[in-house]
């Protein structure tokens, strides 16, 4: 009985093939869409986890020497003895025949196991226990392509050349530079950072000493002493419970290495904050396109059931149970969900390994976060992905099951076009929407958290994609109005009459479309926001910083004739309303005066920071601890008045600016060793020469310039990918119209078959039907617009917010509008351009048919 | 008016074509009536939907008031059946997205002789003046085949072509819609060419030809 | 006891790299530029220190203890030195490294057994070992005292933590001939003095649980040498055994292509050394058991007539496996037989 009704079923399928490829690929993308976006974002985070844990990553905290002498031996070994989790490290710049190079100088006993090259550091780690990394000359570790500009002299013609391990570095140029050792490369290294041993990097950089001490592992009591400027870092080992047995005492750092002092992860090195902004987006994208997929699945199921009703009736009277028949129904769309899912998640790498190249050299760049260039694929992906088709394919086939499951035994067999939903169903769909929308206002009144926002995300998007058909029916009976002439008002008439059938195909492209607006204003107002915050806070031409604090103070006698301004730049770690934090001190100089990105402030902000009246805090710290200007904020045991507050975008931690003077008085052992410095633009290479040659690899030199441009080209690769990202989307929306469009094309007949004999042609005709399509786009695109700046309004002020602590001005961008509603229309009309092309060349026969009264 | 001379057409058949129409001739002036009838696929429709210029005949030629469809375009052939031509047919055949109103008026408005005068009257007569706002769906069969024949001659057609309007509906219906739409044509003077199995509706008409085989007889 | 033949042949560095260890068998192959062990008296208390002159060289503690409920339980702090680089030949700089130091610690129940490795350049203090006072280190990993008689042994992993005293109740035992242990047919050989007359105390913690009060005995094994052992030589399988007389056996076997090479050193309750080679002990396999993906004899037979043993030795814990870059089956036995006790087992090469 099974084998013979559900051959009864599937046989449909054999007659509607277009049907069931609809199906499978709504099914297919949507799934594609989804464990694509789910791919990067795994593989990313994988990433970051490892460089998490890089040696000399931003996220780790160090140890650094408080006064001019470097980091000493007995410092290490006594620290390590005292079960300090501590790797030295040997960072500088050396000048190499491919241009200056970072230097980092590692201890691999130390440093402990994936802490090299983040997610491909195996390789990397097992080749720095090799002897020869170990011992002279050395070996140098780079990514493949640096390893490519080094042999390569100046990285030209090495486009052919492979990286062969063990290449012996030419020879370099001029008489000061040092020798350098063999260089081998290996995948995973952030590119332009040569890895040694720390011996070699001792050499190499002129006898240095280590620069730091980096923390591999959690030192337990750090955080309650974090703001104790003395490094009064309690007993490293055990926490509370488990304290082990035969520890050594609870020495602080001060005990162990007065020298030393923590440091915390920098903060505006810091921006794997910024990254999970950006996977918040991939995310919002992969979701909405999976919805959009999905509605094409339901219109696919929904008329499949529709059309089987007869099927079903006659089966149920030749006497299959109800509940056998629904087993069935499950079973055939449980395969087809495994098929199309299987597809899909095939599919999903494809799109993945195709994008991931982009999202790599976005996060690199923009982040210095190294995420693979390539994809693993874990069983646990390609289950999810399943998982999701199934689930997906359950929830849209979930109304028609139900529909079977209540379809009365002696129902009138011919099937009644699900397109022409009743009124009852219309006003249900209306109050659901109501509902949906409100439910959405609420969240966004009274929700707390991110999935309170996500939440709301969902219910604004599903809200509105039912009301969808309300609105057109509505535009259309507007235009039907003022509608002038017969074939006017028949159009406008007759696409009311359409608008049913296409609603799903509709409400998916009203969705992709303001995933469109939403996510690309939200990245492009992020844009916006980002550089113009980049101007504001790298205001000063050239950063400089000295290794040697004892240096810095001659580098910035040497400076003061040279530059129009020298801002000394000091930090130390504070505890801020509970957290760990950052105390900044700055000078009294216009360059704040003129550029900081105050939010909100004081008139007189500045001055009461000048003199050590009042500080000046970050949005981040702001809305964690509700201050406004005004307000009283305690800092390092001393109760101080908020001035203002600026944007801090892509740092997590809450950041406090005080006075120069008031910091030197709290801090005398902090001397400045970082310097901002103004001068004419145009004579900053100049002097950024000069201080190389002056100073050598002992100072680090950043060019305001070179790392806006480069934050910037990085940002347009990221376009690339929600770019491709929305072209995806759209075309997905374009096709479920095309697929409705064709299914409903046989139902046309009977439609169009009595205009053609009252005298209209089949071009003309089809001309119509490519304009209708046009016009439901264009109108569901205008639907679009409100809908999308919600969206993107939601994430910027709610989302954001939730998540990272700050919130983004949103920007508004007509011109990207205007092209969205163009690429709509085209959607509409590239959708409709076949089925209207069959109009156009039908044989006059086949609409004959349908006057034939000789049946 | 309508002159059709030697018109032959055929269709793709299962093994050979099937000859529809074998060499068939008649003539029709305005004012006249003319009953088509023969058996089931004697080629009766096949005639009419050519003489409506809904398809093209393999030889011979159609003329209605000297123009010669054959020489006619798709586009020329479309402006046939808007103003010269007005077609009724058994499955009524109306615009479902459109009101009765706006049904009836559609081929007037069509052709550009939409007279506002005309159709109220027309509608008056044809009883559907209370069910103007309504869709076609809503309407009964011989209802809405009095729409049809409404929106045939709101346009005031030379010609009126109707294939078995009568087909679907009771005989009671069926006559009471006949003799509207004689009175009607006969009324704005055109010619009508009405396909009929029925010898009762065929003996209302003022001559008739018999098809057998694809030929008059 | 000892340790894992290819960190011997290759050098600490290899080891995380045993796919690699073949590719660098010219440098652990070789003991050109290092000092040969010889045979001779023992030069104390210098040797209780390290000896930068050969290439490898091993601080080794085994203790079989039990808890305050009688339960048994195995403690292991092990201290390898390597050279890099012969001496004079080495790098230079206060960054060079020209010794690696490695080590090793576990603890073991009937239950459970935990492992944990620590590495370090040589040079920095990191690690290292010193004669007066005794000591031999990495990071918080110690085994420190005034002397080698008495002396506090303390290591951590992840999910343990021991800290033990260990006093001396007997003499330092030579091992091999006054002290010069040969490891093959061909004349390899090491200087090897054991210390295994100590009495442990201390505690011992396993993860969240309340400390445990333990004591015991444990065996100190010094063992150093530049000379790997012979080619063809793949594992071996090594003992140190207390017995309830107070008299104590080290006996290993070095398994290789033709017949094992085996060697043993009967210790009598005053200390007292006797060496036997050849075919004076008999040491055969009686029971395997699947660990970590493998097949390890964990029961074995051992008879040395002359003394009148024949023994059955079981492991404490099947699973004794050493989760570290090179890793080995080591674990607390039980002895049963014609003489009771304790003891350990070091087993490697079972690939």
């Amino acid at each position: 009985m099974n084998r013979a009704a559900l051959m009864a079923l599937v046989s449909h399928w054999r007659r509607r093939p277009l049907q069931l490829l609809t199906l499978v690929l709504g099914l297919a993308t949507a799934t594609a869409l989804w464990s694509g976006v789910q791919a990067i974002n795994a593989e990313a985070r994988d990433s970051y986890d490892a460089a998490a844990q890089t040696v000399a990553g931003a996220g780790a905290a160090r140890l650094v020497a408080r006064g001019g002498q470097g980091i000493t031996r007995e410092d290490f070994a006594v620290l390590r003895r005292a079960g300090w989790p501590v790797t030295p490290v040997i960072e500088g710049r050396i000048d190499t025949p491919a241009g200056p190079m970072r230097v980092t100088g590692i201890d691999p006993f130390t440093l402990g196991p994936g802490m090299l090259g983040g997610a491909e550091s195996s390789e990397a780690t097992e080749i720095a226990y090799d002897p020869a990394f170990l011992t002279p000359p050395g070996l140098i570790l780079a990514a493949p392509e640096t390893a490519r500009a080094l042999e390569g002299g100046t990285g030209e013609g090495t486009a052919s050349s492979d990286a062969t391990p063990d290449k012996v570095l030419r020879e370099a140029e001029g008489p000061e530079r040092a020798e350098l050792p063999p260089v081998r490369a290996v995948a995973g290294l952030a590119p332009g950072t040569l890895v040694v041993d720390l011996s070699v990097a001792a050499r190499l950089l002129g006898n240095a000493a280590p620069t730091a001490l980096i923390l591999t592992g959690p030192v337990p009591d750090l955080e309650d002493h974090a703001d104790d400027d003395r490094g009064a870092i309690g007993g490293p080992i055990g926490g509370r419970n488990g304290e082990p047995v035969g520890g050594p005492g609870g020495d602080t750092l001060a005990d162990l290495a007065p020298g030393l002092r923590l440091q915390t992860p920098q903060g505006n090195a810091d921006i794997s904050r910024l990254t999970d902004s950006f996977h918040l987006n991939l995310t919002a994208f992969g979701l909405l396109a999976f919805a959009v997929g999905l509605f094409i699945v339901r219109g696919a199921v929904g008329l499949a059931f529709e059309q089987r009703r007869g099927v079903f009736r006659t089966l149920r009277a030749l006497g299959l149970p109800l509940r056998r028949l629904l087993v069935l129904l499950l079973a055939e769309l449980l395969i087809l969900a495994v098929f199309a899912g299987l597809l899909g998640v095939a599919l999903g790498w494809l799109l993945a390994s195709a994008l991931l190249p982009d999202v790599a050299a976005t996060l690199r760049g923009l982040y210095g976060a190294e995420v693979a260039g390539t994809l693993t694929l874990s069983p646990a992906w390609w289950l999810s992905g399943l998982g999701v088709a199934v689930a997906g394919t359950l929830l849209a086939a979930g109304a028609s099951l139900w529909q079977v499951a209540r379809l009365p035994v002696l129902a009138p067999a011919q099937p009644r076009a699900w397109a022409m939903a009743g009124v009852r169903g219309a006003w249900l769909q209306a109050a659901g929407a109501l509902a949906l929308l409100v439910l959405a206002l609420g969240l966004g009144l009274w929700g707390r958290g991110l999935v309170a926002g996500f939440a709301m995300l969902g219910a604004l998007m599903l809200g509105a994609a039912l009301c969808l058909p309300l609105i057109l029916r509505g535009a259309l009976r507007l235009g039907a109005r003022g509608a002038r002439g017969p074939v006017a008002q028949w159009f406008w008439a007759d696409t009311g009459q359409q608008v049913p059938g296409l609603s799903l195909a509709l409400m998916a492209l009203l969705l992709a479309l303001a995933a469109n607006i939403g996510v690309g204003t939200m990245v492009a107002s992020f844009r916006l926001t980002f550089t113009g915050w980049l101007d504001q806070r790298l205001a000063a031409e050239l950063y400089v910083s000295s290794t040697d604090p004892a240096e810095a103070g001659a580098m910035r006698d040497w400076l003061a004739p040279r530059t129009r301004a020298i801002l000394p730049i000091v930090s130390t770690g504070v505890t801020l309303g509970g957290r760990p934090g950052e105390l900044y001190g700055v000078a009294d100089d216009a360059t704040y005066r003129d550029n900081w990105p105050i939010l909100t402030g004081l008139s007189d902000l500045w001055d009461q920071v000048a003199a050590g009246q009042g500080v000046v805090i970050n949005e981040q710290l702001s809305r964690a601890q509700e201050l406004a200007p005004g307000d009283t904020l305690p800092v390092a045991g001393e109760d101080w008045q908020v001035a203002g507050v600026y944007s801090d975008y892509g740092n997590p931690l809450p950041q406090v600016l005080m006075g120069m003077d008031a910091f030197a008085t709290r801090y005398p052992d902090i001397t400045p060793a970082r310097f901002g410095l103004r001068l004419p633009p145009g004579d900053a290479p100049a002097l950024a020469d000069a201080l190389r040659d002056r100073y050598g690899s002992g100072v680090e030199i950043v060019d305001q310039r070179a790392l806006k441009a480069e934050s910037l080209r990085i940002f347009e690769r990221t376009f690339t990918v929600t770019g491709a990202l929305n072209v995806l989307t759209l075309s997905v929306a374009g096709f479920a119209i095309l697929t409705s469009l064709l299914t409903l094309a046989g139902m046309r007949l009977p439609q169009l078959a009595p205009v053609w004999a009252l005298g209209l042609t089949r071009r003309r005709l089809a001309m119509l039907e490519l304009g209708r399509a046009v016009m439901l786009a264009a109108l569901t695109a205008l639907a679009a617009l409100p809908l999308g700046l919600a969206l993107a309004y939601v994430l910027l002020a709610v989302i954001n917010v939730e998540a990272f602590g700050w919130r983004l001005p949103m920007h508004l961008f007509p011109l990207d509008w205007l092209r969205l509603f163009a690429l709509a229309c085209l959607a509409g009309a590239v959708a409709s351009l076949w089925p209207a092309r069959r109009i156009a060349t039908l044989p006059p026969g086949e609409l004959l048919k349908v006057f034939a009264s000789e049946r | 008016m309508l002159v059709v001379d030697d018109i032959r057409k055929s269709f793709p058949g299962a093994e050979a074509p099937v000859d529809v129409l074998r060499g068939v001739s008649l003539r029709l002036d305005r004012g006249e009536t003319l009953a088509l009838v023969g058996e089931s696929g004697s080629g009766k429709s096949t005639l009419l939907h050519l003489v409506a210029g809904l398809d093209r005949v393999d030889a011979g030629r159609i003329a209605i008031d000297g123009a010669d469809l054959a020489q006619m375009g798709d586009a020329g052939r479309a402006r046939l059946r808007r103003s010269a031509v007005g077609l009724v047919f058994q499955q009524f055949n109306l615009i479902p997205s459109l009101k009765v109103a706006d049904n009836i008026a559609f081929q007037a408005r069509l052709a550009g002789r939409h007279d506002t005068a005309w159709t109220a009257e027309l509608t008056e007569r044809l009883g559907l003046t209370a069910h103007t706002a309504k869709y076609p769906e809503e309407l009964s069969g011989g209802q809405q085949q009095r729409v049809a024949i409404g929106r045939t001659l709101a346009a005031r057609p030379a010609l009126v072509l109707a294939d078995e309007p009568t087909g679907n509906l009771d005989s009671d219906t069926g006559a009471r819609v006949l003799a509207l739409m004689l009175d009607l044509v006969a009324e704005t003077e055109a010619g009508l060419l009405m396909v009929t199995h029925s010898e009762r509706v065929a003996s209302a008409m003022g001559r008739r030809v018999t098809l057998e085989a694809g030929q008059a007889i | 006891m000892s340790v894992d033949r290819r960190l011997v042949l290759t050098g600490l560095l290899t080891l995380p790299v045993t796919a690699r260890a073949q590719g660098f068998a010219g440098l652990g192959t070789g003991a050109r530029g290092y000092a040969m062990p010889r045979p001779g008296p023992f030069d104390f208390p210098a040797d209780h220190g390290p000896h930068p002159e050969f290439r490898i060289e091993w601080w080794y503690v085994t203790a079989n203890l039990r808890d305050a409920a009688g339960r048994d339980c195995g403690v292991q702090w092990t201290l390898f030195r390597s050279a890099l680089a012969p001496p004079g030949a080495g790098p230079e700089g206060p960054w060079a490294a020209q010794q690696a130091w490695m080590g090793h610690a576990a603890v073991t129940t009937p239950e459970v057994h935990l492992s944990a490795e620590r590495l370090a350049r040589g040079g920095t203090g990191q690690a290292g070992a010193s004669v007066q006072p005794f000591g031999a280190w990495i990071d918080d990993w110690r085994l420190t005292g005034p002397t080698p008689d008495r002396v506090e042994m303390v290591a951590r992993g992840d999910a343990f933590s021991y800290a033990l005293t260990l006093a001396a109740d007997g003499p330092v035992v030579p091992q091999g001939e006054g002290g010069y242990s040969v490891k093959s047919a061909a004349g390899q050989a090491s200087r090897y003095y054991s210390q295994p007359f100590y009495r442990a105390e201390g505690q011992l913690r396993l993860g969240d649980a309340a400390v445990q009060q333990v004591s015991g005995t444990a065996w100190l094994d010094r063992e150093w040498s530049s000379q790997p052992l012979a080619e063809d030589q793949s594992g071996w399988d090594w003992f140190s055994l207390n017995f309830d007389s107070g008299e104590k056996l080290m006996a290993f076997r070095l398994r290789g292509e033709g017949a094992p090479f085996v060697s043993a050193t009967w210790i009598a309750a005053d200390g007292t050394p006797t060496p036997y080679g050849g075919t004076a002990l008999r040491i055969a396999p009686l029971r395997e058991a699947a660990v970590a993906g493998r097949q390890v004899p964990v029961a074995w037979s051992l008879a040395l007539p002359e003394k009148g043993v024949d023994i059955r030795v079981e492991a404490v814990n099947d699973a004794a496996w050493m989760t570290t870059a090179v890793a080995y089956w080591e674990g607390p036995m039980r002895i049963s037989g014609s003489h009771g006790g304790r003891g350990y087992l070091e087993m490697t090469g079972y690939d």
